[in-house]
């Protein structure tokens, strides 16, 4: 190692290390990613219907003569559905209070899964209001998480 | 053109499951079931014509041919079936069909996984890199659900059954009832996993919670095994001298990958391929001596129950309550123990609810046969609800 890394190394934030996976994002969803790093819920609607579609795709699941647009969610929604994971779902969660995944139902109208952060498990319940929370788990990757409105 | 008694299962084999498995090749247990299989139908190798299996580890790609090969069989009909827990179920139906499109006339179909402690298989891995990536999965799944926890498949079940709970309600116990019935009649199968250990509904709620709602007992724990079935034409079925169990009906529907996309949460993909499977055998649900229903939750099994038809949506829980679910009570479920209590050794779990059926039809479940089983329903479920394959079995054409 070269006294510059050294260097370097002692000037960076000692934060543990992120390991819990990291989604890759695609020139399709590249869009989706940027604006949660900028605090915002981008998804994408049917131009013919005008209904809602989440994940982000090339084509219409509406038809042949249908084209996705990009427009900005109210990031407001009501939980679904959820679990509250007491034992890890995977190794990188172990050692880890309880993990609330939910599926948000956003108010466009589609779903979406999460977490549902700052919320005791057992405050948890099927139509609690949410909203949307941008998580930056690392410099490059912020997560669309939600928390209970008030 | 129906698929309707065109072809029987004819041969079984299955290995006993059991936790882990060191040093074991997951091609040498396929190997050796399929052998079984074979053995069982009272033919030589020589006599199959037709291959079907799923990738695995040791080979993520050209597994027909890898099985082929190691057998030391020659096939004219080789295929995958990637179908989750409803492959094996999926392996019957697709049997069923290169058969009766005059492909072949006798498929062996063969399904296992061999089991090691982390420690080793963790070893392993890194000794063989050169694999490392091959089937790294780059799904829209991968990408906004996993980095959410969203892994394997518990957190899912848990999600169905609390919004079913919201929607229907079922209480505890009734879903204990579930898991205490398979694990009687596991205890009257000595190939279980659990054989010689009953549990009350007690235990299972006295188990810990693992994802709310759904207890340790409810789950099925991850084992090593494998499971294989001869599929054989009706005309050559016909010829043999021991009963064979018909494929009388088949219904398949997919409908998503991931919990969050499925059309609900309630109202699943198994009412489609059930009616498909139903419609096609010309038999009505009264007429179902045995129910092989895939169980990897026991919210699996209410919802499969309401969804196959065997009562209406919503009351679950009341038909449990109501019927006597052990393989000598009033609705036979699960006989063998179900994957809860005989052990889910990857796709060789699903498939053992379509051994078991056969067996069922063919009058060779000694120990937990049920009394005048003409017809058995079998339901493979794959993904988290995701990909559904139905089958009705009969005695007779």
């Amino acid at each position: 190692m070269s006294d510059d890394a050294t260097t370097h190394e002692a000037q960076a934030t000692p934060a543990a290390p992120y390991l819990k996976p990291l989604p890759e994002p695609t020139r399709v969803s590249q869009p989706f990613w940027d604006a949660a790093r900028a605090g915002k819920l981008l998804i994408q609607r049917s131009k013919k219907t005008g209904k809602a579609v989440h994940y982000p795709r090339p084509v219409s699941p509406f038809g042949p003569d249908d084209e996705l647009e990009w427009f900005e969610a109210s990031g407001r929604g009501t939980v679904y559905t959820y679990t509250v994971a007491r034992r890890p779902t995977a190794p990188p969660w172990a050692n880890e209070p309880p993990l609330v995944i939910a599926i948000v139902e956003l108010e466009e109208g589609v779903h979406m899964t999460t977490n549902i952060i700052d919320c005791n498990p057992s405050d948890m319940r099927i139509g609690l209001p949410v909203a949307a929370v941008f998580d930056a788990v690392t410099p490059e990757t912020t997560l669309v998480k939600f928390r209970p409105t008030t | 053109m129906s698929l309707r008694g065109r072809a029987a299962i004819v041969g079984i084999g299955e290995l006993k499951p059991v936790r882990h498995t060191e040093g074991a090749t997951t091609l040498g247990m396929l190997a050796e079931t399929g052998r079984q299989a074979v053995a069982d139908a009272g033919l030589e190798l020589a006599e199959v014509d037709g291959l079907i299996t799923e990738n695995f580890a040791e080979a993520p790609f050209m597994a027909p041919s890898t099985v082929v090969e190691y057998l030391g069989m020659k096939a004219r009909f080789a295929e995958i079936v990637d179908l989750g827990g409803a492959t094996g179920a999926g392996m019957v139906s697709r049997a069923v069909m290169a058969i009766a499109g005059g492909l072949c006339e006798t498929v062996l179909c063969v399904t296992g996984t061999r089991r090691e402690t982390q420690t080793s298989s963790g070893q392993r891995r890194a000794a063989n890199s050169a694999f490392a990536g091959r089937r790294v999965d780059r799904t829209p799944y991968s990408e906004f659900e996993a980095p959410y926890g969203a892994i394997g498949a518990n957190f899912g079940y848990a999600m169905i059954a609390n919004r079913y709970i919201h929607e229907y309600g079922v209480n505890p116990e009734q879903l204990a009832k579930i898991a205490v019935a398979q694990r009687y009649n596991a205890c009257h199968n000595p190939n279980a996993m659990f054989f010689g250990q009953p549990i009350t509904i007690e235990d299972v709620l006295n188990s810990p919670v693992i994802v709310d709602p759904l207890h340790m007992l409810e789950i099925v724990m991850p084992c090593a095994g494998a499971a294989a079935l001869v599929v054989t034409s009706a005309r050559r079925a016909a010829k043999m001298k021991r009963p064979a169990a018909y494929i009388l009906g088949a219904g398949e529907n997919t409908t998503h990958r991931s919990i969050t996309y499925a059309p609900s949460l309630t109202d699943t993909a198994i009412k489609a391929a059930a009616d498909r499977a139903f419609k096609m055998a010309g038999v009505r649900r009264k007429d179902i001596d045995v129910a092989s229903i895939y169980d990897c939750y026991t919210i699996t099994v209410l919802l499969s129950l309401e969804d196959a038809g065997f009562c209406k949506k919503g009351r679950g829980g009341r038909f449990v309550d109501e019927h006597n679910l052990q393989w000598d009570g009033d609705f036979p479920l699960n006989p063998h123990g179900g994957q809860l209590s005989f052990g889910q050794a990857g796709t060789a779990g699903g498939m053992s609810h379509v051994t078991e059926a056969a067996r069922q039809i063919m009058g060779r479940a000694q120990g937990r046969q049920v009394k005048k089983c003409r017809f058995a329903f079998v339901n493979g479920n794959g993904g988290i609800m995701s990909e559904q394959v139905s089958l009705i079995l009969g005695r007779e054409r």
